[in-house]
């Protein structure tokens, strides 16, 4: 992306400390009205870049510009953050709450149309400590938004939330892209990625290690497509088709890209199709090919 | 500006208002500790006899005059002679004694522990003139009501402002506001209006209780001496500041916060005068916000001073004030590191 349409950009950003270097050499540019997502394992590097980008840790080197300049006063006017994990003022109403943070900015004539973006409305008595989980990352969202932002920064903002719940963000989330605003996130969940990104980077040890459109990616990693079978109908005469076993779903996972033939070879084989399945490559994979399958802390 | 302070103002004070436990906690302890010692206290007047002498500590001793020589009393070296007469007055000196140019005494005829001072004086040089001076007598509970509201103003600011400072930190509370255009000024700022206002809504409340019930002197001018406690409560909740500058921990923070307080409680007469302690003690003592406050407050409703009396306390308040905001504006730290 070319450097004079971003609206966020960050050059050779540097974060050390003692005993790691959480960030390391990355830079990035954000275009007006992008949903830009940074994936990566635990410990990745993708909150401290955030946190750097939000202008709220400052890196040991690099710079990050927001329209081209400094961030500085104008840049927190238009920021919007909803940090990973927030505590907010004890005691206060969800309305209060809001109330607390659009006078801080006093850019919007009323918390109205925030409370209705965020489906707030009946929940603004309650006492902000005693919502639920879904509940409270719509409060969260809605106190990023109190300013009109034209940057919004999600840092893995619906860990922890059921399906329903998350899905219902997605639902706001592109409610917001919808008016040409610029988003940036974090996120472990690829499906949530997949679904909200325009842009990817994943990043590993504190690097951008794959960048760009998700079917872009997917693209450019992988041909191929993969073919499911429970693992007692696959026979021991296919095992020179290039497999794998996932022994916990006891299933079998083909790589082809010629599924035609492979089902030919299936077929000859007798094997029984009636639950065979056909998935392409998805974010997941390429995630775990690129990032590896050790457990990260 | 104003609007971002008092959003952030009109929140901590709700949230005060509505954490029941801490409300009542804050204005049912300072009562008690009033009630309570201000009852213990209030027949009990010291019992050792207490005599000002217009003399250098090194001169007291028993070859310079027999009077020296006595055992349990205690000679309290004096520069100021009137002021020393006037505390003969009220009782707050047993006996005053000059032994040059020749021996000169002055007692208070009403004070029986006076009576007594005199007795003992005369029966080592019958020779001294006497002066007689009248007053009404300071009672402890007078002289005790100032030192525990002014500890309990200590304690409301600095772990008031103190502590919580530091849970907002800790809890990302601060680092969420950072996100906003609200600077570190305007959030001290609001911060220390909102102790202010809580901490002196509460003593006045306390003050008039106690006085209404426990009939303490009060001499001089209520102006006054709100004026000694709103510099007295800035200049602590300024203090609270510097220590919750850089905090992450609330236990750390419950340790440097009793170390401040216990030389407080100490050093700064809330519980007894220093008037007989070292030089070295008092100077360091002045040191202290809450002794600068005390001093005041006595000074205003026992002695009835007015603003020229105790301007010397009111000034270093503000400049203590000055100071500690200073250092605790340039330490201070948004994030938990």
């Amino acid at each position: 992306m070319a450097a004079a349409a971003a609206i966020i950009e960050a050059r050779n950003l540097v974060m050390r400390y003692p005993s790691v270097v959480a960030v390391d050499d990355v830079s990035l540019a954000i275009a007006q009205g992008e949903c830009f997502g940074l994936l990566g394992p635990n410990g990745a590097g993708k909150t401290t870049t955030i946190e750097i980008l939000e202008g709220i840790l400052v890196p040991t080197s690099g710079t990050t510009l927001f329209r081209g300049q400094a961030l500085g006063k104008e840049f927190h006017a238009e920021a919007g953050i909803q940090f990973q994990s927030t505590a907010l003022q004890d005691f206060l109403t969800v309305r209060e709450t809001i109330e607390l943070f659009r006078q801080l900015y006093n850019r919007l004539p009323s918390i109205d149309s925030v409370v209705a973006e965020c489906a707030l409305g009946e929940l603004l008595d309650r006492d902000a400590r005693k919502i639920s989980g879904g509940q409270r990352q719509r409060l969260l969202l809605a106190i990023a938004l109190i300013n009109d932002p034209t940057v919004i920064f999600l840092d893995e903002p619906t860990t922890g939330l059921d399906p329903q719940s998350r899905r219902n963000f997605w639902d706001l989330v592109d409610t917001i892209k919808k008016r040409n605003k610029t988003i940036i996130m974090t996120t472990h969940y690829m499906e949530e990625a997949y679904v909200l990104c325009d842009r990817i980077a994943i990043m590993d040890h504190g690097k951008i290690i794959a960048e760009g459109a998700p079917d872009q990616l997917l693209k450019h990693h992988y041909e191929d497509v993969i073919l499911q079978l429970p693992q007692a109908d696959f026979p021991p005469a296919l095992a020179d088709l290039e497999h794998k076993v996932l022994a916990n779903q006891q299933l079998v996972e083909i790589a082809t890209t010629d599924v035609n033939a492979t089902i030919l070879r299936l077929t000859e084989q007798r094997v029984p199709l009636n639950h065979l399945r056909i998935r392409p490559r998805n974010l997941e994979d390429l995630f775990l090919e690129l990032t590896g399958r050790e457990l990260r802390t | 500006m104003i609007a971002r302070i008092l959003a952030v103002l009109k929140a901590r004070n709700i949230e005060f208002v509505r954490d029941r436990a801490s409300m009542v906690w804050a204005i049912v302890v300072p009562f008690v500790l009033v009630f309570g010692l201000g009852i213990i206290f209030s027949g009990g007047d010291s019992s050792q006899f207490t005599v000002a002498v217009l003399d250098d500590a090194e001169a007291v001793a028993a070859h310079v005059h027999p009077y020296y020589a006595t055992r349990f009393v205690e000679f309290v070296p004096v520069k100021n002679s009137a002021e020393a007469i006037k505390k003969v007055g009220r009782h707050q000196f047993d006996l005053l004694f000059e032994r040059e140019p020749v021996a000169r005494y002055w007692v208070n005829p009403e004070s029986p522990t006076g009576y007594l001072a005199e007795r003992l004086l005369l029966q080592t040089d019958p020779t001294a003139v006497r002066e007689a001076v009248t007053g009404e007598a300071v009672r402890y509970v007078d002289w005790l009501v100032p030192g525990i509201l002014g500890m309990n103003m200590m304690f409301a600011c600095l772990f008031g402002v103190g502590y919580v400072v530091v849970r907002y930190r800790k809890n990302g509370f601060l680092k969420r506001l950072r996100a906003t255009p609200l600077s570190a000024f305007e959030f001290i700022t609001a911060q220390a209006l909102s102790r202010l206002i809580l901490v002196l809504a509460v003593q006045t409340f306390v003050f008039f209780g106690v006085k209404v019930f426990l009939d303490i002197s009060m001499e001089g001018s209520y102006l006054a001496l709100l004026v000694v406690a709103l510099l007295g409560c800035s200049a602590l909740i300024a203090l609270a500041l510097v220590i919750a500058a850089r905090i992450n921990s609330e236990e750390i923070a419950a340790g440097v916060l009793n170390v401040c307080t216990f030389p407080m409680m100490l050093l700064s007469g809330v519980f007894f005068s220093l008037e007989a302690a070292p030089q070295w003690l008092q100077g360091l003592a002045n040191l202290l916000p809450l002794t600068q406050i005390l001093a005041a407050a006595r000074a205003i409703m026992i002695d009835g001073a007015g603003f020229a009396g105790v301007w010397p306390h009111l000034a270093a308040l503000v400049v203590m004030t000055a100071v500690f905001l200073a250092v605790g504006a340039a330490l201070f730290r948004w994030r938990f590191i």
